[in-house]
């Protein structure tokens, strides 16, 4: 479930309140965006691919609310992880490319 | 009160084509209507490339080159496992589709992946990369895209033939309506909100809306899919748990437990303690290919301090239903139309028993399927769209939605629409209700589901409450066309097992349609195939 919105990252672009699936988030006049209908969350960690500035943070929990420590987050270098992961942002290139599901399908058979 | 009595759209356009849902069935078909010279608006629900299971997930795809042998084996490969219900002239042509579309996929520029042998590997589609694609790709062929517009209701002209839909953006509440020549139902499946990856947006809405409308299901037995997911997580990505061992609390084995077949062995269990899984049977080098094949899967581990290879996690089951079952719209000819005019049916939300008959769970036909009937019925929506020349948009229409909008009673009440979607998912989500069905069972279950409708029926709803309860009557009707038809199938075929006739059962090898809203009708329908693959036979051809 979202988690954080980060208000020392977060650079209020809004991005996620349009992308997220299930609207989650609401506009906030010059502030972060508020995490508005959190049990409509579905973790499906879309927002935190899109946030520009790896301000969100979604747990792994999906039934159930767990309290983060930003810093500890950050220390621990999981905010925008998934990000990083699958190659999105600046500088980085998209890691479709590196996608290993045939040398996966080759040991099935 | 009601949305439908409106007549002052804050936004009301006129177009050509108007898909529902914008998916890769939904993007697929919009790209195609507007490469004809189709006007299209696309509407979602949520954002068209973020929402949807396939951008939350990604997909294998059933991409196989035109070589005679590899065809024929992937069209036998699954054939059993569907209960012959499948129809070999609809494997040939998503076969042909699909390899053409992930061709066009490539030089669009999605960044594949090159195998062993410096070949380039076009099976696997990374969800986020692919959405963002697809949705760059129908901005620049000109469609109109609404995101957070949910349809709400269908029009439809005189003569009932489809005429566009109504819907609210859920951000700003605007009402839209959008008229049209041609209708694409492009929703996806019915999950009902279990929180699979990516799967709650996906409530059934278009089933309703094109039952309403007039139109029928097909194979709506076999909608009783789910998902292995880390118990606390949403990830219900399950091909890796192939390398896994699954075990009791103590760590001891289950017997014959799996990812495969063994998964009703899991959920057996399930019901009565803890199930555990740990992914050991993946070699060192094999690890980091998974890492490399799918990150999300990871994610959830990762993020709990959990190494899956080395330690124990317990797992659970999470409903997809028909996401992934095979059950939706009927499709009644190879231009993806249904059975009411004006209207065509595109992935999961059409049935997918065309091609895997009464099963698909895991992997590549349902991305195959979504890709190649999603050209499809873009190319014949703006084909038949060119067919009502410049009368076609004077037409009166009138919305056809009922449940939630109007209510049936003089007397009505307010819906307790979250009282509704768990009441509903109390008789959908138990392994031993869905999963193992009894005739006992099913017949409790939609005495419960025929209450909730009348329920829905007989309530209405304030106007901020109308997404949640379309979505609630949605399941509702889902889940009763699910039951009556797997009442229907008194016999064990395909993902539909029923545990009072555990065989398969040649005299049922059809197909069975259903529909109706208030009255729910199942009837059977034989096979039109002329290469009928009778069982045990594989023909050659
Ligand atoms: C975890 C997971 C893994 C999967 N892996 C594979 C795989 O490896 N291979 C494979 O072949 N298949 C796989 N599938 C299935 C595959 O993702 C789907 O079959 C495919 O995405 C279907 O595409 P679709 O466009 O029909 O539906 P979706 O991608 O579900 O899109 C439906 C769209 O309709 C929108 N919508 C819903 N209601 C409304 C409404 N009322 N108004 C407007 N819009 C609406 C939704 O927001 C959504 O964008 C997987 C599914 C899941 C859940
Ligand atoms: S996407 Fe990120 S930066 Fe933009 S508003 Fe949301 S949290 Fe802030
Ligand atoms: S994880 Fe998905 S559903 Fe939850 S807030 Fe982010 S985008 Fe929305």
């Amino acid at each position: 479930m979202i988690e954080l919105v980060s208000a020392s990252r977060c650079i209020k672009c809004n991005i996620c309140v349009n992308i997220c699936p299930t609207n989650v988030f609401d506009r906030v006049p010059d502030a972060p965006p508020a995490i508005a209908r959190k049990s409509d969350c579905q973790t499906c960690f879309m927002c935190e691919l899109y946030c520009p500035v790896d301000a969100l943070y979604v747990a792994p929990e999906t039934d159930l609310q767990t309290s983060v420590n930003e810093a500890e987050l950050a220390q621990k270098g999981l905010l925008g992880s998934y990000r990083e992961n699958i190659g999105w942002g600046l500088k980085r290139g998209s890691t479709a490319k590196n996608d290993q599901t045939f040398q996966i399908l080759k040991q099935m058979r | 009160m009601l949305s439908k009595l409106t007549t002052d759209w804050e936004v009301d356009l006129e177009t050509d084509v108007l898909v529902i849902g914008g998916g890769p069935a939904g993007t697929w078909a919009a790209w195609s209507a507007a490469s004809r010279g189709a006007r299209v608006v696309l509407v979602d629900k949520g954002y068209c490339g973020t929402t949807g299971c396939a951008a939350a997930s990604g997909n294998g795809v059933w991409y196989v080159p035109p070589e005679p042998q590899a065809r024929e084996a992937a069209m036998a490969s699954r054939e059993s496992l569907g209960g012959y219900l499948a129809h070999r002239q609809w494997m040939r042509r998503v076969l042909d589709q699909t390899y053409a579309s992930v061709n066009l996929l490539a030089e669009w520029g999605y960044p594949f992946p090159t195998d062993d042998e410096g070949k380039p590997y076009r099976r696997s589609l990374q969800g986020p990369e692919y959405m963002k694609l697809m949705r760059r790709q129908i901005k620049r062929a000109g469609v109109k895209i609404l995101d957070n517009s949910p349809a709400l209701e269908l029009l439809v002209d005189e003569a009932g033939v489809v005429a566009g839909a109504t819907g609210v953006n859920r951000q700003t509440n605007n009402q839209w309506r959008v008229c049209s020549l041609a209708v694409v139902i492009a929703t996806g499946g019915c999950a009902f909100l279990s929180k699979a990856l990516g799967c709650n947006v996906l409530t059934g809405d278009g089933y309703l809306m094109a039952a309403e409308a007039g139109a029928e299901m097909s194979g709506m037995e076999f909608s009783n899919a789910y998902g292995i997911s880390p118990a606390f997580s949403s990830v219900t990505k399950t091909l890796f748990y192939n390398w896994a061992t699954f075990t009791y609390e103590d760590g001891t084995p289950i017997p014959g437990a799996g990812s495969q077949r063994g998964r009703s062995l899991i959920a057996k269990t399930l019901l009565e303690q803890p199930v555990y899984a740990i992914i050991d049977k993946a070699a060192e080098e094999m690890r980091s290919s998974m890492r490399l094949a799918q990150p999300n899967f990871f994610l959830p581990f990762d993020r709990a301090g959990i190494d899956p290879f080395t330690q124990r996690f317990p797992v659970t089951l999470r409903l997809e239903g028909t996401v992934r079952g095979t059950g939706g719209i009927r499709i009644i000819d190879e231009t993806c139309a249904t059975s009411v005019k004006g209207l065509y049916a595109a992935g999961d939300a059409a049935t997918r028993e065309l091609i895997c008959g009464g099963f698909t769970g895991g992997g590549s036909h349902n991305a195959a399927w979504a890709i190649s009937s999603g050209y499809w019925s873009g190319e014949s929506a703006a084909e038949f769209a060119k067919t009502w020349g410049s009368k076609g948009n004077q037409r009166q229409v009138q919305g056809v939605g009922e449940a939630a909008f109007q209510p049936r009673s003089e007397h009505p009440h307010t819906l307790a629409t979250d009282e509704v979607i768990q009441a509903v998912q109390a008789e959908v989500f138990p392994y031993d209700r869905n999963l193992f069905r009894t005739e006992q069972g099913l017949s409790d279950s939609l005495g419960r589901l025929d209450y909730l409708w009348q329920e829905v029926r007989d309530s209405q709803v304030e106007n901020k409450q109308l997404i949640r309860a379309r979505e609630a009557a949605a399941m509702v009707a889902t889940a009763r066309w699910m039951y009556n038809s797997a009442l229907e199938r008194k016999e064990t075929r395909g993902m539909h097992k029923h545990q009072d006739y555990p065989q398969q059962d040649t005299n049922q090898q059809h197909h069975l349609i259903s529909g109706g809203l208030d009255h729910v009708w199942v009837k059977s329908q034989p096979i039109e195939n002329t290469e009928k693959t009778l069982v045990g036979v594989i023909s050659n051809s």
